[in-house]
């Protein structure tokens, strides 16, 4: 499988990184130069085997369900880029 | 009196306790190191302020007769992917430039719980994304070490953890943090003659670490030696209900139980290693490693790690995914940097701040993570990732049937120039084969110096073990150390 220019931009934009025209011919050559090289996981022969999904064997913890923190609204605020009041601020989303 | 940055980890916590010294004249001894190296760039912030009053405060409790803690009086540098709280954590990145973290994390905690001081954080590559310190924000860290050529050429002092590897072996401190991706912390050990271990996936909190690849960083102490490294992993590891993958186990005493009597102890040598057209100065080393490990009491035994060739691909695909997951959060909203281009809209403001605030290589890994968790490509690339992970896992599960332990190089070169690896991502990637098959399987792995090539630059052996065996990793670690008899420094220049 190779990608070409269309197929950057959409990653590009998935990524929600903007990139310019420029950009994207220089990294057509070089996702398909990874791709190229990671496919040939491609001939190891799987069958039977289950994709891994912990390292070490673990089993995911529950904890009590009970407020372990909070009031912490000018910590979590403390390096907003853009902040008014006690929110984040952002561009106008709604017209 | 002695050059007190002279000494280790050891030295300076029992100098201290038995009053040989001060923790306050340690502390100034490697301030003033640190001050004096910037040409280096080992350091992104320095914190000599809080060097001084944690040493303040052993002294304090040394005089009140208090019961000192593990690294009381040891002033260390953190790599800048700790959180530290107030004081800045980049990542070394432009994203995160100027952030002020308002909480700890939990290793870091634990470092200043046991006695620990900071003396700044340090350089790395950009959210641990590289194997030569290149792709920092910050600019390169420059190796202390330079070839017996006569010339004067910049090395690299490996990645991702550069800035701790530089700052040992320069002694602009006498041990320091490290994580490990996929060999960020045995790399830069090897390639500046210097000792770390990364420990079973678990041991050590990733709380407040700057996330790259969740199922696979892990934390670890680098230092001169290995006591050294078994003392700070000591006070860095322990179970911590805020990471979920932290392992609910006590934390051994690795110093206490130190030994390099390899007797009884078999050491597998992979024969998928073996490259061809192996540099011949790492053969060499590797064939020492063998005899002085032989000569410790324990049995060589020829093994086979059949997947190995797979590690490399499958960590790239691995690694990206779970990178452009976690970087998602860097959207110029809560945190970082905001790019906010006149007339920009929400969606426009995300893709002009990732793009001004990643580096490079940060914006090509993210890239190939979205690609390969894409609809249409997940499985032929993602899923197929993981399946050939369970194998190189199930690799190391055969091989400990016929050993204890596995002996390889850490990297298949000495230290490289700056410069020489940067036009293609691919022969970068490739300096991480031998690190990277341990970092899938979570298990502990060390680099101890092996020797130096012909160059004049040091080089790193390898111990591979099982899965919570990290006494097992550190006594074989001591065994070639008190047979290698590595004492080369880097000839002071800067």
């Amino acid at each position: 499988m190779s990608v070409d220019k269309d197929t950057v931009n959409k990653i590009a934009r998935l990524s929600r990184i903007a990139i310019s025209d420029e950009e994207a011919d220089k990294m057509v050559g070089e996702l398909n130069g990874i791709l190229a090289w990671v496919e040939q996981l491609g001939e190891v022969d799987v069958t039977g085997v289950e994709p891994m999904t912990a390292v070490i064997p673990n089993h995911l913890r529950l904890r009590d369900d009970v407020v372990t923190d909070g009031d912490v609204r000018e910590k979590v605020l403390a390096n907003a880029p853009a902040r008014e009041g006690s929110f984040f601020g952002v561009p106008k989303v709604i017209e | 009196m002695t050059d007190l940055t002279k000494l280790g980890v050891a030295a300076i916590r029992s100098g201290v306790a038995n009053g040989d010294f001060t923790a306050v004249e340690v502390a100034t001894a490697f301030n003033a190191n640190v001050a004096a190296a910037k040409v280096l760039n080992a350091f992104i912030v320095e914190t000599p302020e809080k060097a001084i009053d944690a040493a303040k405060a052993v002294d304090a409790d040394r005089a009140a007769g208090k019961l000192l803690g593990k690294m009381a009086g040891v002033p260390i540098g953190m790599k800048d992917l700790f959180a530290t709280e107030g004081v800045q954590t980049t990542a070394a990145s432009h994203i995160l430039e100027g952030f002020l973290p308002t909480y700890e994390s939990t290793v870091s905690a634990n470092l200043w719980k046991a006695g620990a001081g900071m003396l700044g954080k340090l350089n790395l590559d950009q959210f641990a994304m590289g194997s030569s310190n290149e792709t920092s924000y910050f600019g390169n860290v420059i190796s202390p070490w330079r070839r017996n050529d006569g010339g004067n050429a910049a090395l690299a002092p490996g990645g991702s953890s550069g800035g701790s590897s530089t700052a040992i072996a320069a002694r602009l401190c006498p041990a320091a943090t490290g994580t490990d991706t996929g060999g960020s912390i045995r790399q830069p050990a090897a390639f500046v003659g210097i000792s770390g271990i990364k420990p079973t996936y678990g041991r050590c909190s990733r709380w407040g670490i700057v996330a790259f690849a969740s199922s696979l960083d892990q934390a670890g102490p680098m230092a001169r030696d290995v006591r050294d490294c078994a003392i700070m992993l000591e006070a860095m590891a322990g179970f911590d209900p805020k990471d979920s993958t932290s392992l609910d186990l006590p934390v051994p005493e690795w110093e206490a139980g130190l030994s390099g009597d390899l007797r009884g102890k078999k050491v597998g040598i992979p024969r998928e290693y073996r490259l061809d057209g192996i540099d011949e100065d790492i053969a060499k080393m590797w064939d020492n490693g063998i005899a002085w490990l032989k000569d410790a009491g324990a049995e060589v035994v020829d093994i086979s790690l059949p997947h190995t060739k797979y590690a490399l691909p499958a960590y790239y695909i691995i690694a990206p995914a779970e990178a452009s997951s976690n970087l998602a959060r860097y959207d110029g909203v809560r945190y970082g940097l905001r790019d906010l281009p006149d007339g920009a809209g929400l969606q426009d403001m995300y893709a002009a701040t990732r793009a001004a605030g990643f580096g490079a290589e940060v914006r090509r890994r993210i890239m190939i993570g979205t690609y390969v968790l894409s609809a249409g490509f997940y499985d032929a690339y993602y899923t197929q990732a993981q399946k050939v992970r369970a194998l190189i896992a199930r690799d190391f599960e055969n091989a400990w049937a016929q050993c204890d332990l596995i002996l390889a190089p850490t990297a298949p070169s000495a230290a490289f120039g700056l410069g020489e690896k940067t036009s293609d991502p691919l022969s970068m990637y490739l300096n991480d084969v031998f690190a990277v098959p341990a970092s899938l399987a979570g298990l502990p792995a060390m680099s101890v110096p092996g020797g130096l090539d012909k160059q004049g630059l040091p080089l790193g052996l390898q111990i591979v073990g099982k899965a919570l065996d990290e006494q097992g990793v550190l006594n074989a670690g001591l065994a070639i150390e008190e047979r290698a008899g590595f004492t080369a420094e880097a000839e002071k220049w800067w």
